[in-house]
């Protein structure tokens, strides 16, 4: 058993992580990357459709990444303490179907999971390509968040 | 200033706008907050990694886009949020010194069903950088209001 791309299993499915939206860390990924007036302030959230504040859907979607790293590195922490040779980390081509079904609000807590879905082969013969679905689930047990992403991933040498 | 409501995008819509330009100081920034890897921290670590040096994370670059979306007319839309999005794809590395431009096409529009006064249209974003190539696509599906009756 190894972390490279040869001993992944498709259906593998974790949970990577929670992380609670508060109003500052809102406001403050809005100000820099999103300033649509429904991030910035309750004012113009409760004049829009959602009746409050609510977060960035490129903010879930970025705590996202950051969970799905940590995962990573912890597993290549575990992998290292049992004395494995670690692959490569790749890039990612690309994500689909991502959807927000319900907005994210202050004081929020949401769990991110996430499954293997396909392992396929790729054009370069040392990476194949890891195909997994992550979602958030709110402290309501309701999904917020989903989307299906690659990502490049190091075979076993030789 | 007027607003632009869900009848200001009808299909085949084509606008083009930004720029800005990528630096090794906001790819870091973003990087340290939310996509630690290594081709997006380090020059020297980047090196070693099959990016082959420092390149923007993919979020990075998606809300690039969306501040470029926002100078470029998002701040006039009677926008009200976005639904989803059913592909982004990453098609080349955006490095230090990138300047990057964006353009949309409205590639489909259509009038909620639950809520007559919104509507959905859903844009196809393309990113280029300073040699026009591709370095990213999404499609976006947005939701807007309609044009009030009174509005002018």
């Amino acid at each position: 058993m190894s972390l490279f791309f040869d001993d992944l299993k498709v259906g593998t499915e974790a949970v990577l992580g929670e992380r609670t939206f508060t109003r500052e860390a809102i406001i403050a990924f809005a100000i820099l990357y999103d300033p649509q007036p429904f991030h910035l302030s309750d004012e113009a959230g409760r004049a829009s459709i959602y009746g409050s504040l609510i977060a960035s859907g490129w903010h879930t979607a970025s705590v996202c990444m950051r969970l799905i790293v940590e995962h990573r590195e912890r597993e290549r922490a575990a992998a290292t303490a049992r004395g494995e040779k670690l692959p490569k980390i790749g890039v990612s081509p690309g994500v689909r179907d991502l959807r927000w079904p319900v907005a994210v609000r202050p004081g929020d807590r949401i769990v991110y999971s996430y499954r293997i879905e396909r392992l396929t082969e790729t054009k370069r013969p040392q990476w194949g390509l890891v195909t997994s679905r992550t979602w958030g689930v709110n402290q309501d047990g309701v999904e917020v968040f989903s989307m299906t992403g690659g990502a490049l991933w190091e075979k076993l040498p030789g | 200033m007027d607003m632009l409501y869900f009848e200001d995008f009808p299909v085949g819509m084509v606008a083009e706008y930004g720029d800005v330009e990528v630096n090794a100081l906001r790819i870091k920034a973003f990087a340290e907050q939310f996509d630690p890897q290594p081709f997006h921290l380090d020059e020297r670590a980047a090196q070693e990694t099959m990016a082959g040096g420092l390149i923007a994370s993919g979020w990075h670059t998606v809300v690039m886009l969306h501040r470029m979306n926002y100078e470029g007319f998002l701040k006039r839309m009677a926008s009200q949020g976005g639904l989803g999005v059913e592909e982004i794809r990453w098609t080349k590395p955006v490095r230090p010194g990138d300047r990057l431009r964006a353009k949309y096409t409205v590639a489909a529009a259509r009038p909620s069903k639950s809520r007559p006064e919104l509507g959905i249209v859903d844009f196809a974003f393309e990113v280029f950088n300073q040699k026009d190539e591709v370095v990213m696509t999404e499609t976006l599906i947005a939701l807007l209001k309609r044009r009030p009756k009174d509005a002018p």
